[in-house]
């Protein structure tokens, strides 16, 4: 299990390489990569800029990963996540997850995607032509994170 | 004395990234340090105002209103977060 913040960017290949490399057991990699876009609310995106705590984002970070490793019958997980000035077309964040059988890789990816946006603390501001944008949290991301707390109570009450 | 920082559009409201503050006497929770800052008025009094949406941690754990502080403590005050 690893998570990192970095400026520079990532080879999701070979990140995902590493992660199956000599574990027979692993039968499974789920990953998930967060792009750039370069439009956003209707207006055109020149440069994101992710600024985000010291120190707090990486616990963060292992927290997540230690719940989903509680929670799912997973070998393996990573997570990497940029920070600084990025540009359309850049990659912002990899999610990879490993297990013997695919369910849990996916559904471990995106539990972890899930609370990393709504629990890790990074920030976005956009460059737009009105200038500096901070980027507004979506309730939709509540929404997706309150799901797997929902599943969880539904599963302790089986 | 415990260290107050400041995130993202947070920061840029009130103008400092931080700082060093005495634990007011009476203050031993995120609301009542919240309240207390919430005083000081002009900027402070918008960007912390009870029904704005802000987030607090307590030495880098996400923390809530009741949430205990003392001195020592590193305390963060930043908006909803927007990773990923």
């Amino acid at each position: 299990m690893a998570v990192r913040v970095q400026t520079e960017d990532f080879d999701a290949g070979a990140e995902i390489a590493a992660l199956r490399r000599a574990n027979p057991k692993v039968g499974a990699v789920a990953s998930f990569i967060g792009v750039v876009r370069d439009v956003n609310d209707g207006d055109a995106v020149a440069t994101l800029t992710l600024e985000h705590y010291p120190g707090m984002t990486e616990k963060a970070l292992e927290a997540i990963v230690a719940e989903a490793q509680g929670r799912w019958d997973i070998l393996d997980a990573l997570v990497v996540h940029r920070v600084g000035t990025l540009a359309p077309l850049d990659q912002i964040v990899l999610v990879a997850v490993s297990s013997a059988h695919r369910g849990e890789a996916f559904a471990a990816c995106e539990f972890i995607m899930d609370y990393l946006k709504t629990r890790a603390p990074f920030w976005k501001q956009e460059a737009t032509p009105q200038g500096p944008r901070w980027v507004d949290a979506r309730d939709s991301d509540d929404a997706a994170a309150e799901r797997w707390a929902a599943e969880a109570k539904r599963q302790g009450a089986a | 004395m415990i260290n107050l920082v400041f995130f993202a559009r947070l920061r840029e409201d009130l103008g400092t990234a931080g700082e060093a503050l005495e634990l007011p006497a009476g203050v031993t929770t995120v609301a009542g340090l919240r309240a207390h800052l919430v005083q000081r008025g002009g900027a402070w009094a918008g960007a912390l105002a009870p029904g704005r949406a802000v987030r607090v941690a307590v030495n880098h754990d996400m923390a809530d209103a009741a949430t205990p502080i003392k001195p020592g403590d590193e305390v963060a005050f930043f908006p909803p977060v927007t990773g990923g």
